[in-house]
Parts: C-alpha cells; structure tokens; sequence
C-alpha cells in the first residue's frame, strides 16, 4: 500500500476502544426501546423482550465503526473481503428463506432489517474495493464533494434546458402509454401535486428564503375555499380556482403582515404554529367545517362545461356524449391529470418570468442580505409579503385540486407532516432549483408509492433521508447557483445567461 | 374562589413540565443557536422509557412505590441522555458551520424520525398506567367543591423545584457551568482560551435530555397515558415558554414554562378546552411580535 504522509494508523488498542464506545452508546440507545416491547393485551399491557435485536445492533455498530475507521485509513482490502462475503451471504439467506422456514426471514426476522443489512455490507465492500485500486485518489472530504457535487448540479442545471421539455413531453403523452392505468396515474396525479406544491413553496422558501413550516394551512385554506364555496354557493370548480387562490394568499398577507419582520427561524416557528391554529380551528367549527367529519360531495370540475361522470346531472351535458364516445372511468383520472399537471406548469412558468422581474430579483436580494437590503431602502416587510402570498396563493389552487379530486376534505389532511413532506422536497432538492423539486418529489412521493408494503417504513426512511442529505451536502442535492448577471462575461462559460 | 385555587395548583403542576423541557431549548439555542426540534421527541423517549422500565420493575418484582419511582428516575435520566448526547454527535455537529436552515430542516428530519422509531417498536396505540401515587391533601370545602392538592401534584412540584436548584448550582458554581457560560458567550473564543468546547455543547445536550426525561416521566405519572405523539404539542409549547420568558436565559425559560402551563389550565377552566393549543400559539405569536427577546431576554444586537 502506498501510504502517504497524511494517513495515520489508528493503534488497534484505541481502535478497539473508539469502537467500544460506539458500540456501548449503540447498547444505551436500543436496551431500552429495542430490547423491552409493550404490548397491549386484554386487560392491561404485557412486556416482550427483543434482547437479539440489542446484541445485533451492538455487534453491528462495533463492527462499522471499525470498518469505516479501517476504510478512512485505507486499510480497505480486508474490509472489502469480510463485507462483500456478508452481503452475499445475507443476500442467499434471504433468497433461500422459504427453503430453510417459510414462517420467518433470516438471518433476522425482520425483512427490511435484512435489506439493510444486505445494502449496508455491499456499500462498505463495494467502497473497500473502489479505494484498494485507487489508493492514490482523493479521500472524500468536505470540500472536495460539495465541489463534485456543485459540478453535479450544474450540470443538470445545464441540462434541465433538454431535460425539462423531456420530462414534459413524458408527462403530457403518459396518460396514453401502454402501462399506465389507474394505479399509476393515481401516483403521478399525487408526485405532480406535490411538485406544484414544491414550486409554489419555492418562491417563498427558494427565492425569499423565508422558511415556513406551515404552508400546509394555506393548501387547507385553498382545500376548504372551494369546498364550502361549493356547497353553499353552488359555485363551480373554474369560479372557485381563482377565489380560493386569492382567499389564501389574503390568509398569507395576514399572516406575513406581523410576523415577517422576524428572523429566520423564529419565523419558522411562528408559520408552524399558524398551521396548527387552522386545523384545530377547521377541527373545532363544527358548524361551519363540518369538524373532524370534513366535507363530502364535493363537486367535481368541468371540461368547458361538460361533465365527466358517466351520466349528466340536470341540464348538464357530458363528455363522452358530446364527443359521442363511450364512456370510460379512466377519462375522469386523465382529466384530473392534465388539470394539476397544468396548473403545476403555471405555477412554473410564473416563477421562472417573475425571477427576472425587479420583484424576483428583489426577493433573492434580501435572501442573501438583509441588512444590505434595508441600506438600499428596499422595504424588506413588502417584499416578503409578496412572496408570502403568491406562494400561498399557489398553496390555495393545490388545495383546491385536492379537494376536487379527493371529493371530500377532513382536517386529518392537513398535519404538520405534510408541511415538513413539501418543504423537505424544496430543500432536499436543492433551495431555488427548479428540476430538483421535481427530481426530489419523484424521489420521496413516488418511490415509496409504488412500495406500499413498506408503509410503515416509509416516514421513518423519509426523516433518515432528511438528515442524511443534510448532513451530507446542506445546501441541498441538486444545489447550484448560477450569477444570475455578471459584470465581465466570462467568453469560456458560454452557458452562463 | 376554590375553582380558582385548583386551576393554580393545575397549572402549576403543568408549567413545572413545561419548564424542564423549555430549559433543554434554552440552553441549547444559548450555546449554538439553534432550535433543537427534536428535543420534543426526546421527552417523548423519556415517558416511553419510564413506562417500559416501570413494568419491568414490576416484573422483578420492585412493588414498593417509592423505590420503584426512584429506579424509574435514574434509568430514565441515564437511557435518555444517551438519546441526547447521540442527537447531538449524529444530526448536528457536522452541520454546526453550516446554514441555520440546514441545521433546522435536519431537526426536523430527526423528529420526524424519532417518531416513526418509537412508532415502530412500540407501536402506535396508546399506553396506559394506572396511577402510582393517589391520595392528596385537601383544603378550602366551600359547599360541593373541596380543592385539593394530590400527593402526585406535590410530588412534581418538590421534585422540579430540586432539580432547579441543582440545575442553577451546576450552572452558577461548577467548572462545567462556567464553560457553558463562556462557550454562550463565544464559542470560538471559549475555544481559544482552552475550554472543550465539543465536550461542552454535548453535555449540555446530555443536560437537557436529563431535564426532558424527567418531564417526560412526570407526564406520564400525571396523564397516565403516552403515545407516540405526545412530543410534538409538548415541545412546541415548552418552545414557546423557552421565548416567553426570553430565549438563552434559563430563569427565563423556567419563568415562561410556569406561565403557560398556568395560562393553558386557567384557559382550559374559563374558556374552551378544545382551543387550549390556540392559546399556546397564540401566546407565541403575539410574544414574538411585540417582544421578541422575550420577559427576561436581552436585545440581540444584529452585525453586519
């Protein structure tokens, strides 16, 4: 091995001892909540014990810390060769389970702990061998990946140029492509809410840099517009669009108007208990919200006046006998998804023109300075507030959809979660980037969609994937900013607008 | 004037949990400046250890209260400050020079997380205990309504009010405290001056783990019933108390805990139980906007 001066060798007695310690802390944290289970039984709780799980947790930790540690010293050749075996194995054990005892998984009983288990050796073996014949590369260090990462992203900032019109022509032709029935428009009806959700809380998070945990209140504001305006106005879908959006981005502007003067986090923190106030308000109102009950029968939108339910409702007309088709159910899911994919576009194309207005480059000045702002003489509190409410407006027309397409709205709809879920795809995605929200949504609404079984795994692997990527890269994944003017054009970066 | 009394005494109770949580936000926005999110769940971690340790005595065969409260004490402290001091190592020391936002959505990410992890392993129906202490002192019969003190309300009393004692000797006196004031003050320089300074933010997260596991077994001997959930209403509220009373100052962060559990119980009495958590956020807005450095905070002086 070519050692270079810079790498020392841990002594294997401290090695022994700092993986000791890792394993002793792994031990605290699992004896009490992994090792005891409370289960309710009939007449009162009943204590099982994992203890397995707490020694197999324990040994594991000791044995990664000693891993990573050899691999950061690039001792990899002996980590590759017990770990990739381990992973084979696992791997075998869980092919072959059925073979051995169909009742239970091995070497656990747990499938996912199983998989991670598979995936966490591959990644130490694979990672062993990669630094064994490339012993003279850069180890990863902080600066080197946000370096390789910031090419990444502008990379595919570059190419979101192609990427964009090709994710478009994907979504526009999807409805009409071979595999796509009910279950998968469902997802993709869901994935491009939340992106629309993404862009609008990215004028607000993105190019204001004002983070708000409680955009969900303002989904719920746009939500419960329509549906009360609907049911006790008679009002249709296309007259309620535009006046749950205004309705909500007023709930923004009364909001924003006190609490905008506050600095980052506060600010957080206020948005998040804003939100809370709406649901246990929408909650309580029994008679006006209709309480934990919600609101059913709410109407669903009309194609230019044609309905697209398979008969008409009096003196209404429908789709498939004005076109004189036959009628088929999936019309409806096509419908929807071309409304919500429409509306995310124009949430798009809104942000994309308004950067370059003097309000978007406003908005991005007093992200990067405050204080520099208010030197200017910009009014910091208006120009917050713009950006408050147009993102809340965008919050009221996906609450509307959402309404519209579910048919029936509760307060269960609109936790805390759901706030956390679409800022998350904001910043996990990369503040301020476009293409990241999209990949991001993709990433955390659609993949764990098509793994239903592992529902319940499914926020536990969300809050891991949050600080992961946080703390792997915490200006975001996709992360990139491009001078939006430069003083001297530099004649190499012809890509630079 | 009997039903004024009792609420006092409720409220009382409440804001002593409160006030244990809110000193782990305090303390830890004093030394990085940061709202710690998770610290919320790590309460909830407490109630849910204490529950599980206290059937386990019961197992062994531990049926003297008194003595069983006490284990139930240590090893609450003991295992959640394990939780506190990994929070700490695992989700916030990489990001300590990186954007507060990215350390706040990590917070986030961590309770999120803490949640489903308890969720999973315990499961997500609620968990009940039978009371452990009963019985109480009762005063003031005016016709049908008698006031009462329970030995249980005492019993959370007394013990907050020690382990504030304890906690400001150890904060005023010891070599400990003095470092935690002087990293307050400026990390780098305390750095400079040879203070650990990694050792001392994560006993300060070990300190505030301690003080939230003993709130989270209060919660559970005064509700006597937990859940998964319970970390969220309980860590905003104490969050909210830690900015009433000004955030970073400690007195004020037991000062704040008093009063909104007084102001939750006496609403709850005269008003509407079911907007008791409006009140809370309300309380936080209006602080927030019309004295942001809370009732015994000092201005935060912004540099450019």
């Amino acid at each position: 091995m070519a050692e270079t001066a810079s790498v020392r060798v841990t002594p294997t007695r401290i090695l022994m001892r700092d993986a000791g310690l890792i394993a002793l802390v792994v031990f605290g944290l699992s004896f009490g909540l992994v090792g005891f289970r409370i289960e309710d039984v009939s007449g009162g709780l009943a204590l099982l014990t994992r203890f397995d799980g707490v020694f197999f947790a324990t040994v594991l930790a000791f044995l990664g810390r000693v891993a990573l540690t050899m691999l950061h010293e690039r001792r990899a050749l002996p980590v590759a060769l017990v770990a990739l075996p381990v992973a084979l194995a696992v791997l075998l054990l869980q092919l072959f389970a059925d073979a051995l005892d169909p009742a239970r998984s091995y070497p656990f009983r747990s499938e996912v702990v199983n998989w991670s288990l598979f995936a966490v050796a591959l990644a130490l073996g694979l990672r062993g061998v990669w630094l064994n014949w490339h012993h003279g590369g850069l180890l990863s260090n902080r600066e080197a990946r946000e370096r390789n990462m910031d090419e990444v992203g502008a990379k595919v900032q570059q190419a979101a140029r192609y990427l964009g019109p090709a994710l478009l022509g994907l979504a526009i032709v999807l409805p009409f492509l071979p595999f796509a029935d009910r279950r998968v428009l469902d997802i993709a009806i869901l994935v491009v809410t939340y992106i629309m959700l993404g862009w609008g809380l990215n004028i607000v998070v993105g190019l204001a840099g004002l983070l708000d945990l409680g955009y969900v209140a303002f989904y719920a504001v746009g939500a419960y517009s329509y549906a009360l305006l609907a049911q006790n106005f008679d009002l249709g879908f296309w007259t309620c669009l535009p006046l749950a959006g205004i309705l909500a981005a007023f709930a923004g502007i009364l909001l924003g108007f006190p609490v905008l003067r506050l600095r980052g986090d506060y600010l957080a923190i206020v948005t998040l208990g804003f939100g809370e106030i709406i649901r246990i308000i929408l909650l309580n109102w029994y008679t006006f919200t209709g309480g934990p009950d919600g609101i059913s029968g709410i109407p669903r939108p009309t194609f230019f006046g044609l309905e697209l339910g398979k008969r008409a409702s009096d003196g209404g007309e429908t789709f498939h006998s004005f076109f004189n088709l036959t009628y088929a159910p999936i019309d409806r899911i096509i419908f929807m998804f071309y409304l919500i994919l429409g509306l995310a576009l124009l949430t798009n194309l809104f942000t994309l023109r308004i950067r370059k207005l003097p309000i978007g480059r406003a908005w991005e000045a007093l992200r990067e300075d405050e204080t520099a702002c208010r030197s200017l003489g910009m009014n910091p509190r208006n120009t917050k507030l713009t950006a408050f409410s147009i993102g809340a407006m965008f919050g009221g027309f996906g609450g509307s959809f959402f309404a519209t397409r579910q048919g029936f709205i509760s307060p269960e709809s609109f936790t805390f979660i759901e706030s956390a879920v679409i800022l998350a795809i904001v910043v996990l995605g990369g503040m301020g980037s476009q293409i990241g929200v999209v990949f991001a949504a993709i990433l955390l609404i659609g993949l764990p969609e098509f793994f239903r079984e592992l529902q319940q795994y499914r926020m536990l692997a969300f809050g891991m994937a949050m600080v992961t990527i946080m703390v792997w890269r915490p200006s975001g994944l996709l992360a990139h900013r491009e001078p939006t003017l430069r003083l001297h054009p530099d004649p190499d970066r012809t890509g630079a607008a | 004037m009997g039903y004024f009394l009792q609420q006092l005494i409720n409220g009382l109770t409440l804001g002593m949990i409160y006030a244990l949580i809110a000193i782990g936000y305090t303390m830890v926005y004093g030394i990085i400046g940061m709202i710690n999110f998770a610290h919320g769940e790590i309460f909830m971690i407490g109630a849910f250890i204490s529950i599980i340790t206290f059937m386990v005595l019961g197992l062994l065969g531990v049926g003297w209260i008194p003595l069983a409260l006490v284990i139930m004490l240590l090893v609450t402290m003991i295992l959640t400050a394990v939780y506190g001091w990994a929070l700490e190592r695992v989700a916030y020391r990489p990001l300590r020079h990186a954007p507060r936002l990215a350390a706040l959505i990590t917070a986030i990410g961590m309770s999120i997380f803490l949640q489903n992890y308890v969720q999973l392993l315990q499961g997500a129906r609620v968990k009940p205990l039978q009371p452990l202490i009963s019985g109480g002192f009762r005063f003031l019969e005016t016709g049908d309504f008698i006031v009462t003190l329970s030995y249980l309300q005492l019993f959370i009393i007394v013990l907050t009010v020690v382990l504030m004692f304890a906690f400001t000797f150890l904060i005023t006196r010891t070599a400990l405290g003095r470092a935690q004031r002087a990293c307050q003050q400026d990390l780098g320089m305390a750095g400079l001056i040879g203070i650990n300074v990694d050792r001392t933010i994560s006993l300060t997260f070990v300190m505030g783990a301690t003080l939230a596991a003993v709130a989270g077994l209060m919660f559970l001997l005064n509700y006597g019933v937990i859940d998964f959930y319970i970390g969220f209403l309980a860590g905003i509220k104490a969050f909210t108390a830690a900015v009433l009373g000004g955030i970073g100052s400690i007195p004020g962060a037991m000062l704040g805990g008093l009063l909104i559990g007084l102001i939750e119980a006496f609403w709850s009495a005269y008003f509407t139980v079911e907007y008791k958590d409006v009140a809370a956020f309300s309380i936080l807005v209006l602080v927030l906007i019309f004295r942001p450095t809370g009732l015994l905070g000092k201005p935060d002086v912004e540099k450019v």
